[in-house]
């Protein structure tokens, strides 16, 4: 862990004291054995990075599923004031609105059991998966623009799925102040070819089970019960978000000096957020998001439409909802408490959930009595996990959790590691059926390259800042 | 010397390359990249084993010789993910620390030619280095995969 020293605040956070350039002290969540896995990367000391930008409010955090990024480290959580404060495309990070999208169904796994291998088949064959793969939806000029400014909306006025969606979408599926003349020429045209694309990485679709309910009343609001049949969507803004991310760091970085702004790490490159720069690229990473929003709506109707086909069911049996939409690459502008009083702040969450608790005029009507859904998908085959915000999240982390289960392998390690065993049939072994297209892919995204998720998820629970509601058990499983 | 080798690195890829002068060290950068990119389905993984293909001029401009190997590298990457482009060779005719001339011989990405390895999200600055050794030059560099 370089030379960083932690001190331990309580069973699930250490401070990193605030030493040298730092504005502010850092917390980590982590309990003792995620502490330990600190100590085999420069994470930490990104974290301390991250706390010598202008403007930084009380911590730079990171929640449990802390890994070495470029940057910010991933599970990075800082917020900025609008005024003092910068905005950090780096900090957003390259795939922009990466996030994840849950569905509920009416099945049972008893419903799918001795089909799972055609449905996933079928869905394998109609959903475009892995590098360079080009979409569904060809888009003009014109549309791309509307797709850039309305995001999820667009997709559903175009017949991929129902106004309902957009209730459980994070932000309705559309981040204001879009604006496409912010956009370059190379992102549009890396656009015009990828909406409706899964992508390749660690982005997938998979099929899984509700396997244990934690809290029933907030299961119930989110209409999961034991047994039934869910789909999970994770994935992104493709080479648009990319390319536009790219764009702006590559500017910033050409412009830093004039900002005074001295950086531990180019990557860090950052403009205030009062000026045009940083106007400009909040606009253009607002279209980032909002595409990446009307890929996961797509991705969920195409979904739906294979389902009922190879299932050979009628809408009303598969009974396909969204149960939410969450990003988790992103910087948005949201109000806190902060020494009492209600201000305005700029939250970049690099790898990072938003957990809004109970009563949050953001929460969706249907779920404001119990909190926000928190979806946190685990390493191919586990499964993934269920939370709901919790109250704590918005003194403690800005209304923040973790995303997922964190990479403890690096890849070339993993692959290494997966030389001579069959990835795909020891998931199979586990019950879980997986069809991958990339060369290596399975061997980098094996189970073991992945910190355990359940550690992960106990810490957030534990914290407070999220709680547990239900467990997803993977059934299937695409990946690009 | 090799031309590059790959260290670890949690999330990412990361790149150590090495040149015996610096035009060299840029022509080995682009090597390395397209390495990661594509495998050629007969097998010749490693770019460099021909002069066959489309000719191009590409130019790079940086703020200093580090700036300068992430835009050249950019600006290949971009030449595959924006146009479909796969470089086969790369000569850099010129090099300054802020400015770069490079020859290509590319060809189009074809799926019953080139296997997609690993999708190569940008090059990031993340631990950038590049620095004279004994020998000659080297650089380290980390991919967002």
């Amino acid at each position: 862990m370089s030379d960083i020293k932690l001190e331990k605040l309580d069973d699930n956070r250490w401070l990193l004291p605030q030493t040298g350039a730092m504005r502010v002290p850092g917390i980590i969540y982590a309990n003792e054995k995620i502490y330990n896995l600190l100590k085999n990367d420069e994470s930490a000391k990104q974290v301390a990075n991250v706390a010598q930008l202008p403007g930084i409010v009380n911590y730079s955090l990171a929640m449990p599923d802390i890994h070495w990024g470029y940057g910010f480290p991933i599970g990075g959580v800082a917020a900025f004031d609008l005024d003092t404060g910068v905005v950090s495309p780096g900090g957003v990070g390259y795939d922009i609105n990466c996030g994840c999208r849950l569905m509920a169904t009416e099945l049972t796994l008893h419903d799918i059991n001795d089909k799972v291998k055609d449905l996933t088949t079928a869905l394998y064959h109609r959903i475009p998966t892995g590098v360079g793969s080009t979409g569904y939806v060809k888009l003009s000029g014109k549309d791309q623009k509307k797709v850039l400014e309305e995001g999820a909306r667009w997709a559903i006025k175009n017949g991929f799925g129902s106004l309902q969606d957009l209730e459980t979408t994070e932000d309705c599926g559309c981040l204001s102040g879009a604006d496409p003349e912010q956009v370059s020429t190379r992102a549009l045209e890396r656009g015009k070819q990828q909406l409706g694309t899964l992508g390749s990485g660690n982005h997938f679709l998979e099929i899984e089970v509700v396997q244990e309910i934690f809290d029933e009343p907030a299961a119930q609001a989110f209409g999961l019960r034991k047994g039934q049949v869910v789909v999970m969507i994770h994935t992104g803004s493709r080479g648009l978000g990319y390319q536009i991310c790219d764009d702006y760091l590559a500017l910033m970085v050409k412009h830093q000096s004039e900002t005074g702004i001295v950086l531990p790490d180019r990557q860090l490159a950052c403009t205030y957020l009062a000026s045009q720069r940083g106007r400009n690229y909040l606009a253009a990473m607002a279209c980032g998001a909002n595409y990446a929003w009307a890929n996961r709506q797509i991705l969920m109707h195409l979904t739906r439409e294979v389902m009922e086909k190879a299932l050979q069911i009628a809408p009303r049996e598969l009974g396909m909802r969204l149960v939410y939409d969450v990003c988790h690459n992103i910087a948005k502008i949201e109000s806190f408490k902060i020494a009492g009083i209600e201000k305005k702040l700029c939250v970049h969450r690099k790898g990072a959930t938003r957990a809004y608790p109970a009563g949050h005029e953001a929460v969706p009507g249907r779920y404001r009595s119990v909190g926000q859904p928190v979806l946190i998908p685990g390493d191919m085959g586990t499964g993934s996990y269920v939370l709901v915000g919790q109250t704590k999240a918005m003194s403690e982390t800005f209304g923040s959790a973790c995303h997922g289960a964190g990479r403890v392998m690096s890849r070339t390690q993993a692959i290494k590691t997966s030389q001579g065993r069959s990835i795909s049939r020891e998931m199979a072994d586990q019950g879980v059926l997986v069809m991958a297209g990339g060369k290596g892919t399975l061997g980098e995204e094996m189970p073991e390259a992945y910190k355990n998720l359940n550690d992960v998820v106990a810490v957030v629970h534990e914290a407070g800042i999220a709680r547990k509601v239900a467990r997803l058990k993977s059934v299937a499983c695409i990946k690009g | 010397m090799p031309k590059y080798t790959l260290f670890d690195h949690t999330a990412d890829i990361g790149v150590e390359i090495f040149g015996r002068t610096k035009k060299v060290l840029f022509a080995n950068a682009a090597c390395a990249l397209f390495d990661i990119l594509i495998q050629t389905i007969d097998n010749e993984s490693k770019i460099g084993k021909g002069t066959k293909g489309q000719k191009k001029i590409m130019t790079a401009a940086g703020t200093d010789v580090a700036d300068l190997l992430i835009n050249f590298l950019r600006e290949l990457l971009y030449l595959f993910n924006g146009t479909g482009f796969v470089v086969i060779h790369c000569i850099v005719i010129d090099c300054s620390n802020r400015k770069l001339v490079a020859q290509l011989w590319v060809e189009s990405y074809h799926q019953k030619k080139h296997v997609m390895k690993t999708e190569i999200k940008a090059v990031t600055y993340h631990g950038l280095r590049v620095e004279r050794i004994k020998n000659g030059w080297k650089a380290r560099v980390i991919f967002d995969v």
